[in-house]
């Protein structure tokens, strides 16, 4: 009993915990130190509160908290399953080095409105986490919302008329698409099944026939435009005006993978999986997603602003974890869930170093990067290391997620997928690679020839953070059989 | 104690009658405001002991001088018309703290005290309209109310508050009007006023007299629908609300419009239902396509509105209309969804409008031109505002996606799919009219001409933030808003023929 008690606590705590700090922050508005130490210690505790929740999930314990019945069928309550486990540590794991890179970024750039700043980033961290604990699909919507109104201001941040104007269509976008097809496709979910529980297995299953089912998938995967599937991914290029720990941290981990994190679970314990299979009514889904790879590759490919090139490549790799799901398969599903993970440690890390080299020399074009490899070492050594995980070399994280992902879409008969995941390593080598190159071999173009080059990093708290994400990426190749076996637990344990 | 407890009903109605002859007899302001703070925070205890005890054992049925119904006034409460009762007394409560100061600023020292006597009569027609169980009276409450509302308006420092007045006078004036023949119909046809009475003669009635009940039918929707201000009746409503004495917009449009609305479902469900089959009669069909027009086309002009005042105004129209479908849904989860909006739309709605009257207090504007940063200058108010915006879209954790949710399930029962999407569009048009006033409120930089504004004094804070707090709370606990409403929902419909 005590033991039950104390995982729901543990998950109202991570669930709050960011609200509060939140709440703190302002208090120390005229003392920086102080405010930042607030996200520190709110993140460490946060993440300390995952990892205690880690245990029991490991051992197949579904801890539960159960917070109000709002309306018949709208219930707020959390329950920790294997996918949000992972996808909580992840986001929880990153905010601490990405507040330590914040903190770097932001007094390098002596950005305004800071306190402003951290308080929306902790509110959106605690909607992450309400997300990924959700139990049903009415307490997910509710911190979905809350997380695209939390990102607006700090999408906004610039507070110019770029700014503005980007912040419009993210607000539109994201805000649409949810309120116009997703809000429609759980209401018709209530109807057809009379429950909004996230349960293994599905619970559409016979409740509706196979084209229903596919349009009802429809809805759920264009709704939840957070996953920024073609051709509703504007609003992730848009979005690069934020600073970048905002880019870094939420567009290329929380907000995004809250969107495929929503689709895969929308797609196994929803829909189930064996139903999608059986009616194929997410055929469709696999044409959808190796289209967006390949398309958002190429625009990513012809891209010369760096966080443009890089939020294309997000909208490709996201759409790896959508055809991970329309695959209906286990073996899909793990490949996607090992995918949000090894995709957010290599992006993270990308976008930590497109900071970098604007803090220390202000330059946002790929073009102006020649031979600056020889002054940010560091920085693009890193780089380096995660443009081989996106693309899927050993020994990076990435090679797992490709490896799975392909081995799934062979299984399931998808040869034309294979072939898709293939030609999408070889352009994620073209975009990326050429930057690497670019900065190690080729001369500085600036006026400063002959002078041999001296190192000059941005601040450490800055190279730290993206070395250590660098790092990350390695560590998660050795450490694959922990993640699968604790996502397999969602395809196979009750 | 025992004395005062079985006539509370009456005493709902007396005590702000007696308050408003005092007012008018009141030379100074400060002493009529004291006098309507006092009335206005008693009424919602009896209207609370009200709907508990309609709750608890059943309709309460109180007979006025002691005259036996049919052929006495009846006062009758019920779980629909307690819920609006308690709702028009605990509004009318919660936002006089916020009068004293914007009234003072806005209306001569000398109008003062008239000014709170208009509000205490027009307080004693909207509790009459819906307390009194007899259709005649219920005309009387109206007059009453649409007169003081008249003044009320009319006070207003814009001297285009006049033609307001007068605009909305002629209307007002057609729609009472109709209203009354309607019941004179319904009188010829069954010799009665009271409406328990008048419903169960309607039900007994014979074939022929078919056209004239569907005439009276007719005439009072189309009476009731100009005062509740239904698509395309709507046109006095924008510049009422806009000239209006600020604090007197907020409270007309929390509660004027939704007694209309009880009225018309009370006739409706009540009286007519039981008599006649609705499904016979285009009647729903028509409220529906209407209301739907109020929602995409009044939200549609909402967002080219740049006074701020107009604009809540226009979305007032469109909010009524996510009412009315309700009602014409007429189904559980429909009408549960049309009546919980009722009480939703009438806080959010008073929260946005005390925020309007907060910025004019403190920067004599509403144009949305000029308000510029006022996010950052008067930020507690602001983010009232959004908080209160966001139930106006729908966002889920606020009161607007209950209603919503129950409005789409209703349509989801009837198997109207393309009705969830237009309910759900209607919100994004919302987002886009709140989101250009919260863009320029909180991302432009502050202009000069409100570099001295500042959040305004905790006496009128504090009715905007409980006001904008209550859109929270009601979206999180929905057990006194959807609960009564589906309660009352349950009694209507269990009563149709």
């Amino acid at each position: 009993m005590t033991a039950a008690l104390s995982t729901e606590w543990l998950i109202l705590l991570a669930v709050l915990t960011p609200f509060v700090g939140a709440l703190i922050i302002p208090l120390f508005h005229k003392l920086p130190n102080l405010r930042e130490t607030v996200t520190l210690v709110t993140a460490v505790l946060l993440c300390a509160t995952v990892i205690r929740l880690l245990g029991p999930v490991l051992d197949g314990a579904r801890p539960e908290a159960q917070i109000i019945a709002v309306a018949p069928g709208l219930d707020l309550a959390f329950k920790v399953e294997p996918l949000g486990m992972l996808f909580a540590f992840v986001a929880s794991a990153l905010w601490i080095v990405n507040s330590i890179y914040s903190i770097g970024y932001m007094r390098a750039n002596n950005e305004p409105r800071q306190t402003a700043f951290y308080v929306c980033f902790a509110v959106a961290l605690g909607s992450t986490i309400g997300i990924a604990f959700a139990k049903n699909l009415f307490t997910l919507f509710l911190f979905y919302e809350a997380l695209t109104l939390s990102t607006y201001p700090l999408v906004t941040h610039k507070r110019n008329e770029e700014a503005v104007r980007a912040g419009r269509v993210y607000l539109i976008l994201l805000l649409g698409t949810s309120l116009m097809l997703f809000l429609p496709a759980i209401i018709a979910t209530w109807v057809l099944a009379g429950t909004l529980d996230f349960t293994p297995g599905g619970i559409l299953a016979g409740k509706a026939g196979a084209p229903v089912i596919a349009i009802l998938l429809a809805l759920y995967v264009f709704g939840i435009g957070k996953a920024a599937v073609m051709p509703l991914h504007f609003w992730l290029p848009a979005a690069m005006v934020a600073p970048t720990p905002v880019s870094a941290l939420l567009h290329a981990v929380a907000v995004v993978k809250a969107g495929v994190f929503t689709v895969l679970k929308v797609v196994v314990y929803i829909f189930g999986i064996e139903t999608l299979g059986s009616t194929g009514a997410s055929t469709w889904l696999v044409y959808v997603a190796c289209i967006c790879i390949l398309l958002a590759s190429l625009i990513a490919l012809s891209k010369d602003n760096l966080k443009a090139r890089l939020a294309y490549s997000t909208v490709s790799q996201l759409a790896y974890v959508v055809l991970g799901a329309a695959l209906a398969t286990s073996a899909g599903v793990v490949g996607s869930a090992v995918q949000i993970a090894t995709h957010a440690a290599g992006k993270i890390t990308l976008f930590f170093c497109a900071g970098a080299i604007y803090v220390a020399t202000h330059k946002t074009e790929v073009s102006q990067l020649d031979g600056l490899g020889r002054t940010m070492p560091f920085t693009f050594f890193a780089f380096f290391l995660a443009s081989l995980s996106i693309i899927g070399l050993p020994p990076l994280g990435g090679t797992w997620s490709k490896w799975l992902l392909t081995l799934a879409a062979a299984d399931a008969g998808y040869l034309i997928a294979v072939g898709v995941l293939v030609a999408s390593s070889l352009l994620n080598v073209a975009y990326l690679l050429s930057i690497v190159g670019r900065a190690f071999f080729l001369p500085p173009r600036d006026d400063d020839h002959g002078v041999p080059a001296k190192i000059k990093e941005a601040p450490l708290a800055c190279v730290v953070p993206l070395s250590l994400t660098a790092l990350a990426c390695i560590v998660l190749f050795f450490q694959i059989d922990n993640i699968e076996s604790l996502v397999a637990g969602a395809v196979t344990g009750r | 104690m025992n004395a005062v407890w079985p006539h509370l009903p009456a005493l709902l109605v007396v005590l702000p009658l007696l308050g408003a002859v005092l007012a008018a007899f009141l030379r100074r302001g400060s002493t009529a405001f004291a006098l309507a703070l006092i009335v206005s925070l008693i009424l919602p205890f009896i209207a609370g002991a009200l709907l508990w005890q309609a709750l608890a054992t059943g309709p309460i049925s109180y007979h006025l001088g002691g005259w036996e119904p049919p052929w006495g006034i009846e006062y009758r409460v019920d779980a629909l018309n307690g819920f609006v009762l308690v709702l028009i007394a605990a509004v009318g409560a919660a936002i006089m703290p916020f009068a004293r100061r914007s009234v003072a600023l806005e209306i001569a020292e000398e109008r003062l005290a008239w000014f709170y006597s208009m509000y205490l009569l027009c307080l004693t027609g909207l509790l009459g309209i819906a307390v009194t169980g007899d259709a005649f009276n219920a005309f009387v409450f109206l007059e009453i109310s649409s007169l003081s509302s008249y003044v009320l308006i009319a006070l207003g420092r814009d001297r285009r508050a006049l033609l307001a007045a007068f605009q909305y006078l002629i209307m007002g004036t057609i729609g009472a009007t109709f209203y009354v023949i309607g019941v004179g119909l319904l009188y010829l046809l069954t010799g009665s006023l009271n409406m328990v009475d008048i419903a169960a003669r309607l039900a007994a009635a014979a074939p022929t007299q078919m056209p004239a009940i569907v005439a009276a039918l007719g005439f009072i929707t189309v009476g009731i629908s100009l005062k509740l201000a239904l698509f395309p009746l709507h046109a006095w409503l924008p510049n009422a609300y806009a000239y209006a004495p600020s604090w007197a917009t907020a409270f007309l449009s929390a509660t004027a419009t939704k007694v209309a609305i009880y009225l018309l479902v009370r006739f409706f469900f009540s009286i007519f239902g039981v008599s006649i089959d609705f499904r016979d009669l285009p009647i729903t069909e028509i409220i529906i396509v209407l209301s739907l027009a109020a929602m995409v086309i009044a939200s549609l002009i909402a967002v080219f509105e740049t006074n701020l005042k107009r604009m809540l105004a226009y979305s007032s129209v469109a909010q009524i209309g996510y009412i009315t479908l309700g009602v014409g849904l007429a189904n559980q989860a429909g009408l549960t969804g049309g009546l919980v909006h009722v009480v939703n739309h009438a806080l959010m709605k008073a929260a946005l409008f005390l925020a309007v009257g907060a910025i004019f207090y403190r920067v004599g504007t509403v144009r949305l031109a000029d308000l510029a940063g006022i996010g950052r200058k008067m930020p507690l108010t602001m983010t009232a505002f959004t908080v209160a915006c966001f139930g106006l879209v729908g966002t889920p954790g606020t009161s607007g996606f209950i209603s919503k949710w129950y409005l789409a399930l209703g349509a989801l029962d009837q198997g109207w799919w393309w009705l969830v999407f237009l309910i759900v569009g209607s919100s994004l048009i919302a987002l886009v009219y709140v989101g250009r006033v919260l863009e320029v409120a909180w991302l432009r930089e502050p202009t000069p001409a409100i570099a001295h504004a500042s959040d305004p004094p905790l006496s009128m804070l504090l009715p905007l933030i409980v006001l904008a707090a209550a859109t929270i709370y009601f979206g999180i606990d929905t057990e006194w808003t959807a609960g009564i409403a589906d309660t009352a929902a349950k009694a209507l419909l269990g009563g149709l023929r």
